[in-house]
């Protein structure tokens, strides 16, 4: 996983209100079997409509989206993150996010800040014409006119997000703390943890 | 990454404060906690499915990892299949026309023997919606944690399950490490007390508590349904409910085990058995939420307010009892809702003030994972009995949710009643719920749907969705509009 400490950049200030994940990326684009390529189809209905912001040439390649309450709603796709990241976003800012999507989000790198109605529609105002500015290690979103807004984050994701952490990796090194959940689970609940086998017919 | 030493010494089956279904069963799984409050849960069982496993098995692949319980891990595809005859005169699958499908089912029947993964088939009599299979099959168990890539596997719930959706890093994690690392969620009652009139079924209790609480009501909660409405509901009843529970922000849902629970389970393919049975069960019946235990939130809802329920909108949230009428954005307060409405009624081809009961469909999809149960399919069969969709009903399938509820409801000659009413009969799979198969519904045209989600494009591009119980979808198709199913029940 690519490390993340420092965005900065145009912001597409798209403040859209419980945007769902076919929205993000409709369902026929999850006919895929790799992660690559998805930028095509992210919010392919919105980019029908004319003079769409997703289209603006001013924010092509844009390293950060502004978006409304309720972000990511839906389904589980972990498609939608990937279709960002493909669009080259890698921070979204919105009042509130959806748990699945902002879990997919962390695990793919993308950061997702969480600020308030009032400090997002300002950001909103300014990313029209000027850049933003995302600092994960002092939790701050800054911009050319001087606003600052912190904001929270969980400190493993931080810590996760800061170095590149690959999840997988850091649970395959607790085996034994699993084997020991496994021999003790095995013990107390066999019907969850024992081996799963049908029965003769 | 810092690991207590707390959990691991720490007996399963504990006895403290009064606590909640949710409580217990996340306790009996914690295989570590760290300090700032997440914990790695054990997975009990992970089901699989065709779109959202590919990327995961290709990461172990690249990463040279194993799936650490392939005997916990099941796979079905479903998503992708057509619904039209699978096999030939010789029972030979026949090929999947669209290319990319196609190419998502190979890599399933590849991946899965790769990787030791017990495998149902396109053409398995097993086969069917992986949210249908893993009840049916005994696989998905009460007090178990239970995860798919897929957000409606809040489904499991009903069997008192811990069960929710995940994205494929997660599908990725829980094959390699059979855990996840999770932070508890907040805890949420949603109370249905007292009797439901005829004609409302499960279906509208949810769609009615989703326009309660509203599409983020339950987001960062864990939903206990609670109540007499749900103890009296059958264990199809709750899967559906349970179902619905992301359609409300909510990752998982879910209902106390009881008899009902234990009588469903038992017998099933991979249901234990002998002693190991007598033990489950008396774990089961442990899992009840304690008098006294308290819940972070809670929505109480009277069951003599629900009626059949339809959603008029794009959100499943948009909801109304058939006998009212479209709602028009000065009927919301929140102005960003206000504008969402007129967005959706525009999308919807819908005036405020319209009655529900004038919309005219075109199209009905009876099935999903929400509602292709046997009950389910007895349910529509029962108001379609006799009778015969309008000729303003271009297209009208039922898809069963598996391949054993096709048989049991040929068994029972439901599949007459509904193709002499002029539906289609199909094979099992997701269908029209997602146009992701050769399901869809046309552009501008409604469909009478008892699916999950009425978002844009969702059934199609340019398709309106409604949403509505088997039993509301099949009176929908007999009379050629949007119908309250009481006017059709002898």
């Amino acid at each position: 996983m690519q490390s993340i400490s420092h965005v900065a950049g145009r912001a597409i200030p798209f403040g859209r209100k419980n945007v769902d994940t076919d929205v993000i990326i409709p369902a026929h684009w999850l006919k895929t079997i790799t992660r690559e390529g998805l930028g095509r189809g992210a919010f392919e209905a919105i980019r029908k409509e004319p003079g769409n912001i997703f289209d603006d040439p001013e924010f092509t390649g844009a390293p950060i989206l502004i978006a409304g309450d309720n972000f990511g709603c839906g389904s589980s796709r972990e498609h939608a993150a990937w279709a960002l990241l493909d669009l080259g976003v890698t921070c979204v800012i919105a009042p509130s996010f959806s748990d699945i999507f902002s879990g997919n989000a962390f695990k793919n790198g993308i950061l997702t800040v969480v600020l308030p109605q009032e400090a997002v529609d300002r950001l909103l105002e300014v990313a029209r014409t000027e850049t933003i500015d995302i600092d994960l290690e002092t939790q701050t979103v800054t911009t050319p006119f001087q606003d600052r807004f912190t904001f929270e984050i969980d400190p493993f994701r931080k810590h996760c997000l800061l170095n590149g952490l690959d999840e997988v990796g850091l649970t395959l090194a607790q085996d034994t703390v699993i084997s020991g959940y496994e021999a003790r689970a095995g013990r107390e609940l066999p019907f969850l943890t024992g081996a799963v086998t049908a029965a003769t017919a | 990454m810092k690991s207590g030493t707390r959990a691991p010494n720490r007996t399963i089956i504990m006895t403290s404060k009064p606590r909640t279904l949710y409580q217990k069963i996340w306790d009996a799984h914690v295989v570590d906690t760290r300090d700032d409050g997440t914990s790695l849960i054990y997975i009990d069982r992970h089901l699989v499915h065709e779109v959202t496993s590919p990327q995961a098995f290709e990461a172990l692949r690249v990463s040279g990892r194993k799936v650490r319980r392939p005997d916990l891990t099941l796979a079905v595809p479903d998503h992708n299949l057509p619904t039209t005859a699978r096999v030939d005169a010789d029972g030979a699958m026949l090929p999947i026309k669209d290319v990319e499908s196609a190419q998502q089912l190979a890599a399933l029947q590849k991946n899965a023997p790769e990787f030791g993964i017990r495998y149902i088939d396109a053409i398995d009599a097993e086969q069917g919606i992986v949210h249908v299979v893993g009840p049916e099959q005994g696989f998905s168990l009460p007090g178990a944690t239970i995860v798919c890539g897929d957000s409606h596997t809040a489904c499991h719930g009903g069997l008192g399950a811990l069960a929710f959706g995940i994205g494929t890093s997660e599908v990725e994690h829980a094959l390699a490490t059979q855990t996840l690392l999770l932070k508890q969620s907040k805890s949420m009652e949603v109370r249905v007390e007292g009797r439901l009139g005829a004609g409302v079924t499960a279906k509208d209790v949810i769609l009615h508590v989703i326009g309660v609480i509203g599409t983020a009501g339950g987001t960062g909660y864990v939903i206990e349904y609670r109540g007499n409405v749900f103890e009296e509901m059958s264990v199809e009843g709750r899967l559906t409910v349970c179902n619905m529970s992301i359609e409300g922000g909510a990752r998982a849902g879910l209902v106390a085990p009881d008899d009902k629970t234990f009588a469903y389970v038992k017998g099933r393919p991979y249901a234990p058995r002998g002693a190991e049975w007598d033990q489950a069960v008396a774990w089961w019946k442990s899992l009840a939420t304690d008098a006294g235990a308290t819940f972070d939130k809670s929505v109480v809802i009277r069951a003599e307010d629900i009626e059949p329920t339809v959603t008029w909108g794009t959100s499943p949230e948009d909801t109304a009892p058939i006998g009212g009428t479209v709602p028009g954005p000065e009927d919301f307060a929140d102005p960003s809702k206000a504008d969402a409405v007129k967005v959706s009624l525009d999308y919807m081809g819908l005036t405020p003030g319209t009655l529900l009961a004038d919309v005219e469909v075109q199209n009905v999809f009876i099935g999903s994972c929400t509602n292709s149960r046997i009950e389910d399919i007895r349910a529509a069969a029962a108001v379609l009995k006799g009778r015969h969709k309008a000729d303003n009903v271009k297209w009208a399938i039922v898809v069963p949710g598996s391949g054993l509820v096709k048989q049991q409801a040929e068994a029972e000659g439901l599949d007459r009643i509904i193709v002499e009413a002029g539906l289609e009969w199909r094979e099992p799979g997701c269908s029209a719920c997602l146009a992701m198969n050769p399901d869809k519904v046309p552009a501008g045209e409604r469909c009478a749907s008892t699916s999950n989600r009425n978002f844009t494009g969702r059934q199609g591009p340019g398709a309106r969705t409604h949403l509505m119980s088997p039993a509301m979808a099949a009176a929908a198709a007999v009379t050629g509009r949007l119908t309250d199913v009481r006017e059709l029940m002898g």
